[in-house]
């Protein structure tokens, strides 16, 4: 590690108008470090990288990089000092092909044509060099998440960079992709390039960080070498307040009831041979891989995707063709994809919250919209939704008031069974225990409860039993002891214990 | 206590620029209106101010279910084309002669009408639902296609009403009043209002919105996508067939060029109006304003020599452009 650090902030402020979000940071980051900045949502992790990628410039305070003051006008200006974002969010063309993509808005050129050859062999190079082989003439549309994700880091690293800004890039990647990826930012940091890694998971920062610096409420509450924390020490540190206990206590009722029994169901294209139940009062768990068909599943089940076989819903054959007939038989589904399928990001609170159960809230033709108003009071005490004003959209809230709007949502349909997809993705961990909580309370009142996670200890913490899909097929149920990351591993992913293990450890 | 200075201090910040856009219209409406008097005094007259509102009806009440089928994502360029093949028929099947006495006539060419229109409408909706087609793609084509039947019923020339006691009964719902007011404008109001009742006030109407804001919430919500898009057509096709019933007594004939570039002012209107076009906003009364501003710029052209009346076209065409960009930068400053 160099003495002189590389970037430095010097007392940074950031206010949007009169709310004040960043409160006189002070940071170094050292060329062939691993920076780890965690914190709450809100907690002004974004707005921090944004300042220091040029994105936003700062109500106070400066920077300065290799010790000389800078003030960053744009990204582009951040790109040529070398700072480079990755960005949360994939942004690529998905019509154009890789080699097309990682040279957008840079194109080789010979005469006035593009070169396509020369592009396709660095393309080929900057893959190889993540240790990915894909196809530069692939089209992006094509590829998994994950291999999306390394494409967006070779256009990134295209540029010639000595700090890289990554925005909590595991979010939707499984286990094995993210050890691949904390692989590949190893490779980055050995080059001697300083790394910003921001991240809601802890192992993985614990695993991957040489600092880590704690935010907390637009306040900086520590720096320190990883090495002195343990992952619950950095959730002590974030949320300022003891969380070892993040998952509730749930027992799992006695009841032998079958709510729902699915039989040799498949989803064509998705899901082959599926078979399944779920007991009253139960929090049922559905562990695998993205794209191992369980959200395909459940979509299935609950009429969102055409569907062959059996399924039983308290005994009796039924078939839902659409979600308004699961609706009406009492099962909710709650998508992973709350911003693109659960609300309605550009209307209200209350438009959003009433609209899977408008027929409760009309009087002959009419909406009352003074019920809707009174339900919407409700919600937001009941689940605790966090908003400035009631007239906000849905889209102004953050990711975690999101998911309780959602949910209060769903739950105005008053279901039998809740079916909740990656309930706790890009949530902050003081929501994730509000949400653990709540799930554990419909189970406790009777309501059976199926959760889907790529994240394997929120399943084990609060599921009773467990169900691991692979490559569409159902191949495992795993219960009491047997309930264990690396048990769940070797089933997701057909390796071996030992391989497993390994997995386990770092994800 | 200052938490009570925020609330209301924050409330009165997001009346100002929720309610922006939706007053924009009427705000542009009302410097046209001083704009037209100080070109020409005459224009601010009762008389000539009822027979430009009387004038913008077709537009108007066509606009108005434009606004349903904007709102919920779709788009319908047929409606012009629609306008003249609801009228070719319903002409003829006034001279068909099929009902006895000239009122029962009269009415039941109305339903017929209506029908008609319920039923491209429907046809509409089918096809970019069940088809899976483009709204652009399919409306374009029955945009031909009801063009083309028209001419073909008017073997090239025109339609018109032989009976002409059947057309003296008819004429008033033009060129009559009540109270002062032509029945036209009474037709508009009356639109206007079932329709914005539909819109804000019902279930539809905020399923309307939600399947234009985004149609796979609006699914995996439990709405059914398809039948709120295919209704929405409907109730265009129904605004058509109204339209018809005021338009035909105007000229008791329809021709091929009936309803010539309807659906451009139409959508114009909505636009204008403050409606969406990518869809989830829909205001009713926007577009009833818009489809008059259509209408008033027309008439301060006619009433003033500033520039040539033959290019209305190309100021008509110039609004739309100017209405949205007024419309992004309003949404910028929220």
């Amino acid at each position: 590690m160099t003495h002189s650090p590389l970037l430095a902030a010097n007392s940074l402020f950031k206010a949007f108008g009169p709310i004040e979000v960043l409160r006189n940071i002070e940071l170094e980051i050292c060329s062939g470090e691993v920076h780890a900045i965690i914190g709450e949502n809100g907690a002004g992790k974004s707005t921090l990288m944004k300042l220091l990628s040029g994105h936003l410039q700062p109500t106070r305070g400066s920077l300065s990089i290799n010790g000389e003051k800078v003030a960053l006008v744009g990204p582009v200006d951040a790109e040529k000092r070398g700072i480079v974002l990755v960005h949360q969010e994939i942004l690529l063309a998905p019509d154009l092909t890789v080699a097309q993509n990682i040279f957008l808005g840079r194109e080789l050129k010979r005469g006035f044509t593009v070169d396509d050859r020369a592009m396709n062999a660095g393309a080929r190079d900057a893959m190889r060099s993540l240790g990915a082989d894909i196809d530069p003439t692939r089209v992006v549309g094509r590829l998994s998440i994950a291999q999306r994700q390394l494409v967006q880091i070779a256009r990134a690293l295209l540029v010639p960079h000595q700090l890289v800004i990554f925005d909590e890039p595991t979010a939707s990647l499984t286990p094995v992709e993210t050890e691949a990826l904390l692989n590949v930012i190893h490779g980055i940091r050995a080059k001697g390039v300083a790394v910003l890694y921001i991240s809601h998971r802890l192992a993985e920062v614990k695993a991957i960080a040489d600092r880590v610096t704690v935010l907390r409420d637009g306040q900086l509450v520590t720096t320190r070498d990883a090495a002195e924390l343990e992952p619950v020490d950095m959730a002590r540190l974030m949320v300022g307040r003891d969380v070892s206990k993040l998952y509730p206590d749930h027992a799992a009722r006695e009841s032998e009831e079958k709510v729902l029994e699915a039989e040799h169901f498949s989803v064509p294209g998705y899901v082959k041979d599926a078979s399944f139940y779920l007991r009253k009062g139960e929090i049922l768990g559905f562990a695998g891989l993205i794209g191992a068909g369980r959200t395909e599943l459940m979509e299935g089940v609950v009429g969102l995707r055409p569907s062959r076989g059996t399924l039983r819903q308290n005994g009796m054959s039924v078939r839902f063709n659409n979600a308004r007939e699961s609706m009406d038989a009492g099962i909710v589904y709650l998508s992973e994809d709350r911003k693109g399928r659960g609300l309605l990001l550009a209307q209200d609170l209350r438009t959003n919250l009433t609209l899977a159960s408008l027929k409760k809230f009309t009087r002959g033709p009419l909406i009352d919209k003074a019920a809707e108003t009174a339900a919407l009071d409700n919600a937001i005490v009941e689940f605790d939704i966090r908003t400035r004003r009631k007239d906000l959209l849905a889209g102004q809230l953050s990711g975690g008031n999101q998911q309780k709007l959602l949910l209060a949502k769903m739950m105005l349909l008053s279901p039998r069974i809740v079916i909740i997809d990656e309930p706790t993705r890009g949530i902050d961990i003081g929501t994730k225990e509000q949400i653990y909580k709540f799930i554990a309370r419909l189970a406790e009142s009777g309501l059976s409860v199926i959760v889907i996670s790529s994240e394997m200890p929120e399943l084990i913490g609060i599921c009773d039993r467990i169900y691991v899909m692979r490559e569409s097929r159902v191949v495992a149920e795993v219960t009491g002891e047997r309930m264990n990351e690396s048990e769940i591993v070797v089933h997701a992913t057909g390796a071996t214990f030992e391989e497993a293990a390994l997995v386990a450890e770092t994800a | 206590m200052s938490e009570t200075t925020i609330t209301v201090s924050e409330t009165r910040r997001s009346w100002k620029d929720v309610d922006l856009r939706a007053v924009a219209p009427f705000v542009a409406l009302a410097v046209l209106l001083a704009f037209g008097t100080i070109v020409n005094p005459n224009f601010i007259g009762i008389d000539n101010l009822l027979n430009v509102l009387t004038r913008s009806a077709f537009i108007a009440i066509i606009a108005v279910g434009a606004t349903f089928v904007i709102s919920a994502g779709g788009l319908d360029l047929s409606v012009g084309s629609m306008s003249a093949f609801v009228a070719g028929t319903m002409i003829l099947f006034m001279n068909s002669g099929a009902v006895e006495g000239n009122l029962a006539m009269l009415a039941t060419a109305m339903v017929f009408a209506m029908g008609v229109g319920a039923l491209c409408g429907l046809a509409n909706g089918l096809t970019t639902t069940i088809g899976r087609i483009e709204p652009f793609i399919v409306t374009l084509g029955t945009m031909g296609i009801f063009r083309a039947l028209t001419i073909y019923l008017a073997e090239g020339g025109s339609i018109a009403m032989r009976a002409p006691d059947l057309r003296a009964l008819y004429r008033p719902v033009y060129f009559g009043n009540i109270f002062g007011v032509p029945v036209p404008i009474l037709v508009i109001i009356v639109v206007a209002v079932i329709a914005a009742f539909l819109l804000y006030r019902t279930s539809f109407g905020r399923h309307v919105i939600a399947v234009g804001s985004n149609e796979d919430v609006a699914r995996y919500s439990g709405i059914s996508v398809e039948r709120v898009r295919t209704l929405t057509y409907i109730i265009q096709g129904l605004c058509v067939a109204i339209a018809v019933l005021v338009y035909v007594p105007r000229l008791g004939a329809a021709t091929p060029t009936t309803g010539l570039l309807w659906e451009l002012q139409a959508i114009t209107a909505v636009v204008i109006g403050g409606t969406a076009l990518r869809g989830g906003v829909g205001r009713v009364w926007g577009t009833v304003c818009g489809a008059v501003i259509l209408e008033v710029v027309g008439n301060i052209m006619v009433l003033s020599d500033l520039v040539s009346e033959y290019l209305i076209g190309a100021v008509q065409g110039a609004i739309i452009i100017v209405a949205m960009l007024v419309q992004r930068s309003l949404s910028r400053r929220r």
